[in-house]
């Protein structure tokens, strides 16, 4: 029998399986940031260990960084010594570090694969859960603790109980307005937010196949939201085009070589998955969340589902959600006035989201009522924004591009949304406090973010792009 | 990490569903590069307000409920990755936790620690539940070793299940970096293999 992709790449990097025992899994790259590494330097130092292999394990600093006047020295205190500990500890250990005032600087999940770092094939991990991103290229990729962090610091492998295969499909063409955030949030609320957990979970079909490598990541991402350790989408020509000539992607022979092996990444026609979904692009418009866990999505000219219409036992707990909302079961959110909309996180922070928003608002203007942030991925994407002329467009708007980082996805670093405040988001979680204590979020793609920009309100961004064609 | 004992031990109840490590240890707090002190935050939004106040109205504020086990409704620990989650819990003194159903990332980190994660069926969740409503006294006893979770009001009991592997790390005290720190050859040896 075939194998599936996840199982193929699985046992490339099998070290040791002995039965009874977790496999020990070869680690190829290990990104690691500010928040979840100390207390493993820590561990390393206790042990008299060294980093084992340094020049697989790559550094940023993102979750506590500040996003505007990043060459002065963080303000905040607790930041700044968390910041400056990463880099003694990289000092010391001999790890490579893109902190902040690196060309390479940004959120670990964007610049990893922008810089040709993240390899179809490869294993990945890193302190953080949204480690899933890198899936778009055909990896095993997937975020640990931080035990594991020392782990992996300590012997490039990880022990791991083999994981069960879930396929999504998504066939057909995405209709007007919709895009891969969209796809994501519609999968998530239509198996919960705990319905993929213990799977690694392939996306295929057509409507997958049609995305840019940046769209894959944005569902790729979100896999962890439905409970899933990882998502991962079989390499193509696409994935080809995006790695090939990027900073530390093979060169010459060695590209030839890899290549030849990526191609081989698929997962085999009688390969055999743990569970099949399949999914119509045509069923999914804009999406948009109201509740507490990303499972609480709906289409955007739905109403919001009441309590009543819930499990008996799970009425506490969603009605406790609306409350937390400050809305109520059986109505629209169309039209709900907001407060602040955040473009960024390593969901929706890079050059296709920032180009996509920017042609959208060309010629618009923010609603009096919204303060709206950009928040790019990457020091090199704000460049580039820049160069492309988007800050002015932005500007023209009312909006701020602001400097790379992880910034209101995690109301860690000064970015945060006041108590009570609406956010539209176009990050990955609206747990309660998530922005910022007692904030509040609807998630969605940066289409409907944006135009939740221009008019201050929920919205359905078709309408306006209706008006665009007819105008 | 410490060994793990057999326990027996009045609960905690927390019967919320989807309980997520953004609501155990909000992101602020995770500033610290020690693994000491997050006990004091933990579900820092639900037990205090704004000026820091206690709420009167969440269960750890609540003197009639203590104990070394918590039980939560079901997903719980879903969301990132944090193992400050799991530190926090056991910093606050918790050996235990009971849901229906636990996220990966946050069983593997609680395991990681000799935080023990015991997940139980729906009906036994709902049965602790009651229990503790009638009597916040109600005690658990947690049997690692014979993997039983057992109400000691009512002898219901439970089995659980846990890796052996886990298991054994457990009730030893031994974690995995000692066991794969072991393996350093065979590491080596795949390393030029893959070259
Ligand atoms: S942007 Fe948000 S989700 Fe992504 S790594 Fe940063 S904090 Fe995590």
């Amino acid at each position: 029998m075939g194998k599936t992709l996840v199982e193929k790449i699985w046992d490339a990097h099998v070290v040791k399986s002995d039965d009874g025992f977790p496999d020990i899994l070869y680690i190829d790259t290990h990104f690691i940031h500010e928040v979840t590494s100390p207390q493993a330097f820590d561990g390393l130092r206790n042990r008299g260990l060294p980093v084992f292999r340094p020049a697989q394990t790559i550094a940023t600093a993102d979750h506590n960084v500040p996003t505007i006047d990043q060459h002065l020295p963080i303000k905040e205190e607790l930041s700044r010594y968390q910041v400056d500990m990463l880099t003694k500890n990289c000092a010391e250990f001999g790890v490579e570090l893109y902190g902040l005032g690196h060309p390479f600087q940004g959120i670990v999940h964007v610049i990893g694969p922008e810089l040709g770092i993240t390899l179809p094939g490869s294993t990945i991990v890193c302190g953080d859960s949204h480690t899933s991103t890198h899936g778009a290229f055909g990896c095993i990729a997937f975020g640990i603790g931080t035990s594991q962090v020392e782990q992996v610091m300590a012997t490039q492998c990880l022990l791991q109980q083999k994981p069960k295969t879930m396929k999504i499909e998504v066939n057909g063409k995405l209709g007007q307005g919709v895009s891969a955030k969209d796809i994501i949030l519609y999968i998530i609320a239509q198996i919960s937010a705990a319905g993929g957990t213990g799977y690694f979970i392939e996306y295929a079909g057509s409507a997958i196949e049609s995305l840019s490598m940046e769209a894959r990541m944005t569902i790729c991402n979100m896999s962890i939201e439905m409970g899933a350790r990882g998502g991962l989408i079989a390499p193509d020509q696409i994935t080809f085009d995006y790695v090939e000539g990027r900073e530390f992607s093979p060169k010459g022979e060695e590209w030839e070589k890899a290549l030849a092996k990526w191609k081989l990444l698929y997962s085999d026609a009688d390969a055999s998955f743990d569970e099949i979904l399949v999914f119509d692009a045509a069923d999914i418009e804009p999406m948009i969340t109201y509740g507490t866990n990303p499972g609480m999505g709906m289409g955007i000219s739905e109403n919001i589902p009441s309590t009543e219409s819930q499990i008996t036992s799970e009425q506490p707990s969603y009605q406790k959600a609306l409350t937390y909302m400050g809305i109520e079961g059986d109505t629209p959110l169309l039209g709900k006035p907001i407060d602040y909309v955040f473009i960024g996180s390593c969901t929706n922070s890079r050059m296709e989201d920032l180009r996509e928003v920017a042609e959208f608002v060309k010629g618009r203007q923010k609603a009096e009522n919204v303060t709206v942030w950009i928040v790019p991925g990457s020091k090199q994407i704000e460049q580039q924004a820049i160069a492309e002329g988007l800050d002015k467009v932005f500007e023209a708007a009312g909006f701020h591009l602001r400097e790379p980082g992880c910034s209101a996805c995690l109301g860690m670093n000064e970015d945060k949304i006041p108590a009570g405040k609406y956010c539209v988001s176009t990050s990955n979680r609206n747990f309660e406090g998530r922005q910022g204590p007692n904030s509040r979020t609807f998630l969605a793609s940066p289409l409907t973010a944006a135009a939740a920009a221009i008019t201050g309100r929920v919205t359905d961004v078709r309408q306006l792009l209706n008006e665009d064609i007819h105008a | 990490m410490k060994k793990f004992e057999k326990l027996t031990s009045a609960i905690v109840p927390l019967p919320i569903e989807n309980i997520d490590t953004d609501q155990i240890i909000p992101a602020r707090f995770l500033k610290a590069t020690t693994r000491e002190g997050f006990g004091e935050n933990l579900f820092c939004d639900w037990r205090y307000d704004e000026q820091k106040n206690k709420r009167p109205e969440f269960v750890l504020n609540n003197p009639l409920y203590n104990g070394k086990i918590l039980v939560a409704g079901k997903n719980f620990g879903c969301g990132s990755s944090r193992e400050h989650a799991a530190w926090a819990i056991q910093d606050y003194g918790f050996n235990v936790v009971i849901s229906s159903f636990f996220a990966d990332i946050f069983k593997g980190n609680a395991l990681n620690n000799g935080l023990l994660p015991i997940q139980v069926s729906d009906e036994f969740l709902i049965s602790i539940f009651k229990a503790v409503e009638q009597d916040p006294a109600t005690e658990l006893i947690i049997d690692l070793e014979q993997q039983t979770v057992t109400l000691t009001a009512t002898g219901a009991q439970e089995n659980f299940e846990i890796n052996p592997y886990k298991k054994s790390c457990l009730i030893n005290g031994y974690d995995d970096i000692d066991f794969i720190l072991n393996q350093k050859e065979a590491i080596e040896v795949f390393e030029r293999k893959a070259d």
